[in-house]
């Protein structure tokens, strides 16, 4: 992100909003997974922070191999041509889609009626695998990230906007409007709808539940590839253990704008990364990491379902 | 109350016995690993209480356990060396440790009210994900405050009073402290859950609306239940501040309140000896895991094996290694005067 | 005489839906009342505004002379009114025996640390409590299942259970939602008389819902029809049974 050297006051606080919705279209576009799958299964699926990890190890070693990063260190790798980092992401999604669907399949279908802790604890599981499986892979060492796209910085009066920010910023908005058509307009869509709001009804009026459940998952899994890229061009070094703090503000951002909902997850993100970065900006960023969950807690004092969430009411 | 007071007697004795033996026979590694058992299973055993008993699902141990690690380790330093300062570690005085312990115990428990106030308007995910977010707010606000270290923290904490014929010893009277405490809340938490309060806070998980409709003040009693798990988590913090000499606000990560709750749900949620039990092995299952990975020279490869008994074990024995069953029932019903009929 | 409980002009809106609308009851201490009414007629629903689970949109209830809306189910409790659920809400993992327990957890005068340094005061407390529950499963025929698991007693023995819990709370008023259903022709009967031996034996006034007719028009004194949340009648059982109006609410809602 940008350093603010500008003094005057409002121009800082734009500088720094905008900082703030690239962050927040990162945690919109991981929040999304988030959502669906806690819509469908009302489960914390802790492993989706790892899918995002592996994305952006998918478009490394795929970048590795097609010889874009530097012989020796130092050196300043070549630049990626912009149609192969399209192949490079595309084969990320689908890869991450694939694992996403295999984590459902072997580790949280198995537990579907076990009740609501086993697959929690089990999701868990699946995350330590991941992170610590990617250290034993990938090694334990930041891994420099090859340079997707050459930086510039565009000035909008005081304002400065990397294009990188903006990428971040207009690939999500294009995804999630994708997503949203697609969950309201195709029949896929509306199977996912219907599963989300009663799993039993929809079994009984002939949806394909368990192919509905794998596609959800196919899809925040994808969803959280392009995230660990977009993240990764812009902050180039990527660990095995890089997902565990975004995925943590992704799903509160999920919570905050209302699980469930996919403009709820857009509106939490975005509520978060900006106050994030206007706290850090303007205060102390150490308690920009706390902004986060203060949002969380009060959002849910005064209205348990999220921004954007439906409140329910238990009949006696 | 006369065998209240005989059984702890008892427990002193028993726990001045195994530190001894550990002295005479043992060596220091493996007491290491006892001691965090130890520490393990007093938070298993308080969250157990909220989680298991009440049913309200708290994912924000390690807050509780941040504030009385650190309330313990200033009051003691403070009390022993006068100020912050540079120099060699010291023993804390009996008073000045029991009395680090206690206020770490009644910080935490405030903070048990602060966190368990939430819970009477919100449930199971929710209530997880806002605990989470109290504890994570508690870690920050420590890591920010310069004057306690910030982010390395606090340091030359004393070590724990040593007792008569404890002295030369390296593991010092660590297991005798840890495990005073651990048999005391293995007591306590037995005789609660076999009381008044114990019958009312599981009814309150069965079903709160019934509960509330004969009576049970679910509102106190979930408070109850925070500041009783609450007020152990903060002493384990205590102890694990004057075991480990130093604590840093990132020894007390959402990963830890994690940790808790697996050891909850793999022993058995609701069950006393499942919580001890999945202490045991969370705490005890990486560790012996260290010299393969060691071996292998593969950095992370315990952790792998772990997380995939984790999830093999959760797919094959959803319910945890007890369910909600008490080992020796018999056993307990003598041992534990609540149960006579 | 002051009636124990009475509602004047309750009102509960759920969105667009009244589901109960101006209803007023008065029920004298001794009363056995039965509340009758096709389904979804909003008779749950009174129960739920009386026992402190919904708060009336308007109106008032006050038992014993004193207001009730506005407080927790567990203040209600406290008062002297208790209650059964049409769906059963039992504590599945506790013993029959310890629900019937917890309905005299309300009344325990002891406080946590009796209970963890196990003094004289916490034995009592829980031999208080096992006497009654006892007497209360002996009461309702539940005595030799008081070690079972509630999840493990047959369907008709769950409602009679809590009815034992209910009455542990010590309550002035019980209100019994549906406690027949489910329960074969002997069961029936031997519900009724047990209904009757609460009000007479235990003294405690009973207000029951119920859509088995023979059995409410056989025990009941007075009989309030509830239809679309309003009173349509009210009267002795004769009077109910003759009332052109409920039948026509009862032939009509079939
Ligand atoms: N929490 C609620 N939210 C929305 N509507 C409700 C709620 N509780 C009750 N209702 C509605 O109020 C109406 C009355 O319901 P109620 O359960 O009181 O009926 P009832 O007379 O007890 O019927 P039954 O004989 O079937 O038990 C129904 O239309 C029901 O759907
Ligand atoms: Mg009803």
């Amino acid at each position: 992100m940008v350093p603010v050297a500008s003094v005057d006051f409002t121009s800082q606080l734009l500088q720094y909003f905008a900082n703030g919705v690239a962050k927040g279209s990162t945690y919109a576009l991981m929040a999304v997974g988030y959502t669906l799958v806690y819509g469908v299964l009302q489960l914390i699926n802790f492993a989706h922070a790892e899918v995002y990890m592996l994305g952006s190890h998918f478009a490394y070693y795929q970048a590795k191999w097609g010889g874009y990063l530097p012989d020796e260190p130092g050196a300043k790798p070549e630049s990626v041509p912009i149609l192969l980092v399209g192949a490079f992401i595309a084969i990320a999604m689908l890869a991450c889609a694939a694992v996403g669907m295999l984590i459902e399949r072997v580790a949280y279908r198995p537990l579907r009626n076990a009740g609501r802790l086993a697959p929690l604890i089990t999701a868990i599981g699946v995350s330590l695998f991941l992170q610590y499986g990617g250290q034993v892979v990938f090694g334990t060492e930041p891994k420099l990230f090859p340079t997707f796209v050459e930086t510039e910085v565009f000035e909008i009066g005081s304002v400065k906007i990397p294009n990188t920010n903006l990428l971040i910023v207009v690939t999500t908005f294009v995804l999630m409007l994708g997503l949203t058509l697609f969950v309201s307009k195709t029949r896929p869509g509306a199977a996912m709808r219907a599963c989300s709001h009663d799993m039993r009804t929809a079994k009984l009026m002939g949806i394909n539940v368990n192919a509905t459940i794998s596609l959800t998952f196919a899809i925040g899994s994808a969803l959280a590839a392009v995230a660990g890229v977009l993240v990764a061009m812009d902050q180039p070094a990527i660990t095995p253990l890089m997902g565990v703090r975004i995925g943590l503000k992704a799903f509160v951002a999920a919570v905050v704008g209302g699980i469930g909902s996919i403009p709820g997850a857009a509106l939490g993100g975005l509520v978060l990364g900006v106050s994030e970065s206007v706290v850090g900006g303007l205060w102390d960023t150490n308690y920009a990491e706390a902004v986060a969950f203060v949002f969380l807690i009060v959002v849910l004092l005064l209205k348990p379902s999220g921004l954007l969430g439906k409140a329910t009411r238990e009949k006696v | 109350m006369a065998k209240t007071v005989g059984l702890l007697l008892a427990g002193l004795v028993a726990c001045y016995g195994l530190n001894w033996f550990l002295a005479e026979f043992i060596e220091v590694v493996y007491v290491d690993y006892l001691n965090l058992i130890g520490i393990a299973i007093v938070l298993a055993v308080g969250l157990n209480v909220i989680n298991g008993l009440t049913g309200q699902f708290s994912l924000g141990h390690a807050g509780f356990m941040a504030i009385g690690a650190f309330v313990a380790g200033l009051v003691s330093i403070q009390l022993t060396y006068g100020e912050m300062s540079s120099g060699p570690l010291e023993l804390a005085g009996l008073g000045t440790f029991l009395l680090s312990l206690l206020l770490a115990g009644l910080a935490a428990a405030v903070l048990g009210v602060v966190v368990g106030a939430p819970a009477l308007r919100l449930k199971g995910d929710y209530l997880a994900i806002a605990t989470l977010g109290f504890a994570e707010i508690t870690r920050i606000l420590l890591t920010a405050q310069d004057s306690l270290g910030g982010p390395t923290g606090i340091k030359r904490i004393p070590k724990m009073p040593l007792l008569p014929g404890t002295g030369a010893w390296d593991g010092g009277t660590s297991v005798f402290w840890i495990f005073l405490v651990v048999f005391t809340i293995v007591l306590f938490s037995a005789r609660l859950q076999r009381s008044t309060y114990g019958r009312a806070l599981i009814a309150i998980r069965e079903n709160e609306l019934a509960a509330e409709t004969m009576g049970v003040r679910a509102a106190r009693m979930k408070v109850m239940a925070f500041v009783y798990g609450a007020f152990f988590a903060g002493i384990a913090g205590g102890l694990y501040a004057h075991y480990q000499h130093s604590v840093r606000p990132d020894d007390f990560t959402s990963i830890r309140s994690i940790e808790v709750v697996v050891m909850l749900v793999l022993g058995g949620l609701g069950s006393i000896t499942g919580a001890v039990l999945g202490a045991v092995a969370v705490t005890l299952v990486p560790q012996l895991l260290r010299p393969l990975e060691e071996q292998l020279q593969v950095n992370g490869l315990s952790m792998v094996v772990y997380a995939l008994l984790l999830i093999l074990m959760m797919i094959f024995r959803p319910q945890g290694i007890f369910g909600q069953r008490e080992l020796s029932l018999k056993l307990f019903r003598r041992i534990l005067p609540g149960g006579r009929k | 005489m002051t009636a124990l409980l009475a509602t004047e002009n309750l009102t509960i809106r759920f969105g667009g839906l009244t589901a109960v609308d101006g209803f007023n009851l008065a029920i004298e201490p001794g009363d056995l009342f039965g509340l009758i009414g096709p389904n979804g007629a909003g008779k749950t629903t009174v129960f739920n505004m009386i026992t402190g689970v919904y708060l009336p949109t308007e109106g008032s209830v006050h038992f014993d002379g004193k207001l009730v809306n506005g407080l927790q189910p567990a203040q209600v409790a406290a008062l002297g009114v208790s209650r059964t659920f049409q769906n059963i809400r039992l504590f599945d993992e506790l013993s029959v025996l310890e629900n019937a327990m917890t309905g005299a957890h309300q009344h325990a005068k002891i406080n946590l640390f009796d209970s963890l340094l196990r003094t004289a005061r916490h034995y009592r407390e829980e031999q208080r409590q096992r006497d009654r529950a006892y007497e209360l499963l002996t009461f309702m025929g539940l005595e030799d299942r008081a070690g079972l698991p509630a999840k493990q007693l047959p369907y008709g023995h769950r409602r009679k259970l809590e009815i034992a819990r209910a009455l542990a709370t010590e309550p002035k008023l019980i209100c019994l939602d549906e406690p027949a259903a489910g329960m074969n022709t002997g069961e029936k009967a031997e519900l009724s008389a047990l209904i009757r031996k609460i009000r007479d034996e235990l003294k405690v006034t009973v207000l029951l819902i119920e859509h088995d007719m023979k059995l409410v028009m056989g025990i009941c004194e007075k009989i309030q029809v509830l239809d679309y949340g309003k009173t349509i009648a009210l009267g002795t059982p004769q009077e109910i049974q003759n009332n052109p109006k409920v039948i026509e609410a009862y032939l009509g809602g079939e």
